[in-house]
């Protein structure tokens, strides 16, 4: 059952092959046996997934089934989930069980989702290779030496050792579709405002997108179709119908001009990627679209002016953290500033806390319009790049990395080298873009992406582009090498 | 030598909306700690904030009843500073692009004359929450509830130049802010506090002083009292010779004292930056007219009205018209009783001492503006003379009638005054026929002394009467039977 | 930066930082620094910041109460609590 897609699932359910309980049964039996291997999980809710299952299969009888009945998802941990724990991967919230759910998790369960567990991530979803992790680091199903990328690592794993058949995920610099890269998996980051952000633990709060993790470009429009909503919760969110998205897959590609940014293959981009993408994009010739070079010269501007915006929202976005309402506390306050300062600095990890510093000098006095405004207005000539850009073309494509998954510790010790990393997939965030990642071959047993920028609010397009490559292609069948009758059956202790 | 004293004030003004400005709790007063803080308000993770439409249209009117420029893009911004009563860590405030531009205020001064204070600028922000320092085994405990509810803060230019200007301004705002309903001016309530920036210079001199902020002062009483002894203590520190120091102070209105905030002594910075969670609020012109043309009468205005349209006297007109409640108690009376005048006298005098010496508000009068009409009426119609109106007044404060009916009263009390001629020209010829030797003094005066020997017979008559004789009939009878009795001699 | 720049950073964002882990974090903060720094050499002359990707304006929310009580469920997650308030250390004002 685990190697079907949320289409074939949904197909079995309804047909009646197994029911969502038998489904979810499974799923939850290979997490317990296989994920020591990958540590994707943080939490497993074995009884509300069981109960999800219970009412899908009900309301799969009665024929008012959702979208999403009965198929076994999991949630990145920083997706608040009423009842069950979510820690956003950090000692601060270790205890924190939150008395509400995100939009998108309520979405999900009303379309009849079973939840499965929680995934881990990196802390705050600070990172780029799940290594920050209160938790520990979870490794790649198809290198277990190597990071699954991150910071939705956990869900991009979790998908990948088919752990769960998607995954929900949060992209705020590539965190959604770096890790799919990395997985060999399919990763949308909606345009900013398409999915709400309520009850998604903020990180940059101008970036932060929620969007799904799955095997195909269909899964991800069946999981959009949920996901997306105008939500009155959240300001930010954009008061738009949403299309369904799977109405537009099979449009024909004839005609669709791609744009080539010259200077996403550049100095740094591995030769063996280069070959990949290039690779696809004959592929895509074929499919009847043009190709187009464009040119984004500020690309190179966009990891200095993220890493000043992003932490600076960052540092007060996470100034609620305080050992007051809940999360960490220290022991014997002496006072109140005490208690600020031990139970951060016990509360949060070295990654967290760097860019918490790094965000309170970018916004302090004197420093403001050095960084901070400084940085506002780079984000601004990025985004007329892509506006410029998307005047004589319909999607851009390039590489999502430069490089594909590197080995678990490689970049611990130089954050800095770890940041360049998402060179390619930041721009979009701060333009606000929406962007996909989808799986274009293989670099030894290590997944190469491809990634397809679209303009604001065409994720339709973008969706129809990557599931014509999928069906012309295979690398999206392919399977992480997770073999669970060579592995001892071991039930966890939990 | 001679010192000045240049004051400017922040006011915090709690908005009268339902609910708070970024979330869906309620804003009552007096509710059980923290049952009116929800998941927004204490910052749980992952909540984010909608701004409440009320809230725009409240400052709105503020600044369209200062004259002042109103923000049609406005942007809030994150002030950022850790205190236990600040969930977020940050406040929500507005700086560069404020809701309300400069504005201006009148006040009169106690010579009469008038004086504009500019304001600088008034912006929508948060309210933040309690910290509570009863003991909890040396802990304080933190009461989220007013976290959220929204506020105009009011920026003063430095016009005051004494704590009677500065009171006067403050009472100006009370009032406006009431006036147009968009605060409920509870001071004991924290419904209005007031910062206080006070420095000393020496007459002549160009340059401001170094201030001090003495913040959160809740009372009229208070402010004053506060920029009297800040000002005292300025002047002797610059008379020794001393430095002022910039610094934040809290007076104590109990103690009658003030000291340095010791928890706002590292100069903070605040790293403000909008915030990221709220985009810029767009008004347009046909939101900020369908306002202005709802926009309820001002005091300035009313003062006016009741000028000419009741011939009340400037001063009349300016108590009246000062609180909306007021005005509203008088001009309900008047509507019944058609005497302006007499209904102001019994508001500004009798029904104002009452309600002070009990510290209660019109609103909560236990007489209403139908009963104090009605009671004028009795007086104009000669029912009750005013004495015994006082009477009729005092009965209804202490609602000793159930019905409360100013002549049910009147009837239990029976204190009808007698008013028919036949039954007092009796009385008058009893007292004449009575009173030989004072007729014939009387008979004998010249006339212009005549007038003052009248009130021993009035007086004769009224004790015959106990006391319910019509004063005025009696005048008019006595009067005329003593003219006949000296034409006809 | 030195490490008297980040205890004074430090402080402002209320994070303790040991003795021990000073000089790395200082070598850290000064390695990202030296990143965003390259944003001075460009000319940006006239150029409108963008603090959002969203530029338009904000919806406002009808003025209602719509939250109830639920101030037990709320208070769950705290290290401390009594009579409903969130207990902390004395507040001096």
């Amino acid at each position: 059952m685990h190697h079907q897609t949320i289409a074939e699932l949904v197909t079995g359910l309804r047909n009646k092959a197994f029911s969502s309980t038998e489904l979810t049964q499974h799923y939850l039996a290979r997490i317990l046996t296989l994920d020591s291997q990958f540590n994707s999980y943080i939490t497993i809710s074995e009884e509300q997934a069981l109960a999800d299952a219970k009412k899908a299969d009900e309301r799969l009888a009665k024929g008012n089934a959702g979208d999403l009945c009965g198929i076994p998802i999991a949630h990145k941990d920083l997706f608040c989930t009423k009842g069950i724990r979510t820690s956003c991967a950090s000692k601060m919230l270790d205890n924190f069980i939150p008395p509400y759910s995100a939009t998108i998790v309520e979405n999900c369960a009303n379309a009849g989702a079973v939840t499965l567990g929680k995934t881990n991530m990196d802390e705050f979803a600070m990172g780029s290779s799940n290594e920050s992790s209160f938790y520990g680091p979870t490794k790649n199903p198809w290198n277990t030496d190597c990071v699954p990328g991150g910071s939705s690592g956990g869900s991009a794993a979790a998908v990948a050792a088919q752990l769960a058949v998607a995954a929900t995920g949060s992209d705020t610099g590539g965190s959604i579709r770096q890790p799919a890269s990395f997985c060999g998996l399919t990763g949308l980051k909606p345009s900013y405002g398409r999915v709400s952000r309520w009850g998604m633990v903020a990180y940059a709060s101008s970036l932060d997108q929620a969007g799904p993790i799955t095997h195909t470009a269909e899964d991800a429009a069946i999981m959009m179709n949920t996901m997306a909503s105008f939500d009155s919760k959240d300001s930010t969110s954009v008061n738009k119908s949403v299309p369904d998205y799977t109405k537009t897959l099979n449009d024909s590609l004839n005609g669709l001009r791609i744009g080539i940014p010259d200077e996403y293959f550049q100095e740094g981009l591995d030769q063996e990627v280069a070959t990949l993408i290039q690779a696809a994009l004959a592929e895509y010739k074929k499919l009847g679209a043009t190709l187009h070079s464009v040119s984004l010269p500020h690309t190179h501007l966009a990891v200095p002016a993220y890493y000043v915006i992003a932490p600076a929202e960052a540092s007060t976005n996470l100034s609620r953290f305080d050992g007051v309402r809940y999360g960490h506390r220290c022991d014997n306050p002496r006072d109140v500033i005490d208690l600020y300062k031990r139970s951060r600095e016990q509360g949060f990890g070295e990654e967290v806390k760097h860019r918490i510093l790094i965000g309170t000098y970018a916004l302090s006095v004197g420093y403001y319009d050095a960084y901070y405004r400084k940085a506002q207005q780079v984000r601004r000539l990025i985004k007329q790049d892509f506006i410029e850009a998307f005047k004589s073309v319909d999607v851009i494509a390039g590489p999502v990395t430069p490089t594909p998954a590197f080995s678990l510790g490689a970049k611990t010790k130089d954050p800095v080298s770890m940041y360049l990393e998402d060179i390619y997939t930041l721009p979009t965030n701060l333009a606000g873009l929406c962007g996909i990642s989808i799986p274009c071959g293989m670099s030894g047993n290590k997944p190469v992406g491809l990634q397809l920028t679209g303009h604001y609010f065409d994720e339709a397009r973008l969706l129809n582009v990557a599931h014509q490559f999928q069906q012309h292609t295979d690398h999206h069948t392919k399977t992480a090498p997770v073999n669970s009758l060579t592995k001892p059956l071991i039930l966890s202790n939990t | 030598m001679e010192w000045e004293t240049v004051i400017g004030l922040e006011v915090h003004v709690q908005l009268a909306t339902k609910s708070k400005i970024f979330s869906g709790a309620s804003t009552r007063f007096g509710a059980e700690p923290n049952t009116q803080a929800c998941a927004i308000d204490l910052a749980m993770p992952g909540t984010l904030p909608v701004a409440n439409e009320k809230a725009f249209r409240y400052a709105v009117m503020f600044g369209l009843a200062t004259h002042a420029e109103i923000g049609q893009r406005s942007v809030f911004e994150r002030k950022n500073y850790f205190y236990p009563d600040l969930p977020k860590g940050y406040q929500t405030t507005q700086l560069d692009e404020p809701i309300v531009g400069p504005g201006s205020v009148e006040i009169v001064l106690d010579d009469g004359t008038t004086k504009s204070i500019r304001i600088h600028h008034a912006h929508l922000e948060e309210d933040a929450g309690k910290s509570l320092h009863e003991d909890f085994h040396g802990m304080s405990g933190i009461d989220l509830n007013r976290a959220g509810t929204p506020l105009i803060e009011i920026v003063s230019e430095p016009d005051m130049s004494n704590a009677q200007e500065a009171v006067a301004y403050a009472k100006k705002l009370h009032s406006i802010v009431t006036s147009l309903g968009i605060c409920d001016g509870e001071m004991s309530q924290g419904s209005m506090r007031f910062d206080v920036n006070i420095s000393v210079r020496m007459k002549g001199e160009e340059a401001l002083g170094t201030r001090t902020e003495t913040k959160n002062l809740n009372s009229f009483k208070f402010m004053e009292e506060a920029i009297a002894l800040e000002v005292e203590r300025q002047i002797d520190i610059l008379e020794a010779g001393g430095v002022i120091t910039q610094e934040t102070r809290l007076y104590n209105g109990d103690t009658k004292t003030a000291r340095s905030m010791r928890s706002k002594e590292d100069a903070n910075d605040y790293r403000y930056f909008p915030c990221p969670d709220l985009l810029p609020v767009i008004l347009d012109d046909d939101y900020i007219d369908s306002i202005r043309a709802q926009l309820p009468e001002l005091p300035d205005a009313r003062q006016q009205r009741f000028i000419s349209e009741y011939q009340l006297s400037e001063y009349d007109a300016a108590i009246l018209s000062d609180n909306t409640q007021t005005a509203i108690f008088f001009e309900q009376a008047v509507v019944i009783c058609q005497d302006a005048k007499l209904t102001a006298n019994w508001i500004m005098g009798e029904l104002s001492a009452r309600l002070n010496a009990e510290e209660k508000n019109i609103t909560d009068s236990p007489i209403s503006p139908e009963q104090l009409a009605n009671l004028i009426e009795r007086i104009k119609d000669n029912t009750i003379s005013s004495k015994m109106a006082k009477e009729v007044f005092n009965a209804l404060w202490q609602r000793e009638d159930k019905y409360g009916s100013v002549d049910a009263i009147i009837k239990a009390k029976g204190l009808k005054q007698v008013s028919d001629s036949s039954a007092l020209e009796a009385m008058v010829d009893e007292v004449i026929a009575n009173n030989e030797a004072q007729i014939n003094n009387y008979r004998n005066a010249t006339p212009d002394k005549r007038p003052k020997m009248l009130g021993y017979f009035v007086g004769q008559i009224m004790k015959a009467s106990k006391g319910q004789a019509n004063p005025k009939i009696i005048n008019e009878i006595l009067l005329k039977k003593l003219n006949q009795l000296i034409n006809n001699t | 930066m030195k490490h008297d720049d980040i205890n004074k950073l430090a402080h402002l964002a209320r994070i303790n930082i040991s003795k021990d882990t000073i000089e790395d974090v200082t070598q850290s903060i000064n390695n990202i620094l030296t990143l965003v720094d390259q944003l001075q050499q460009v000319d940006t002359k006239g150029v409108l910041p963008m603090s959002h990707p969203l530029e338009t304006p904000q919806p406002l929310r009808v003025d209602e109460v719509t939250e109830e009580n639920c101030s037990k469920a709320l208070q769950h997650n705290a290290p401390a609590t009594e009579n409903g308030l969130f207990l902390v250390p004395k507040v001096i004002d």
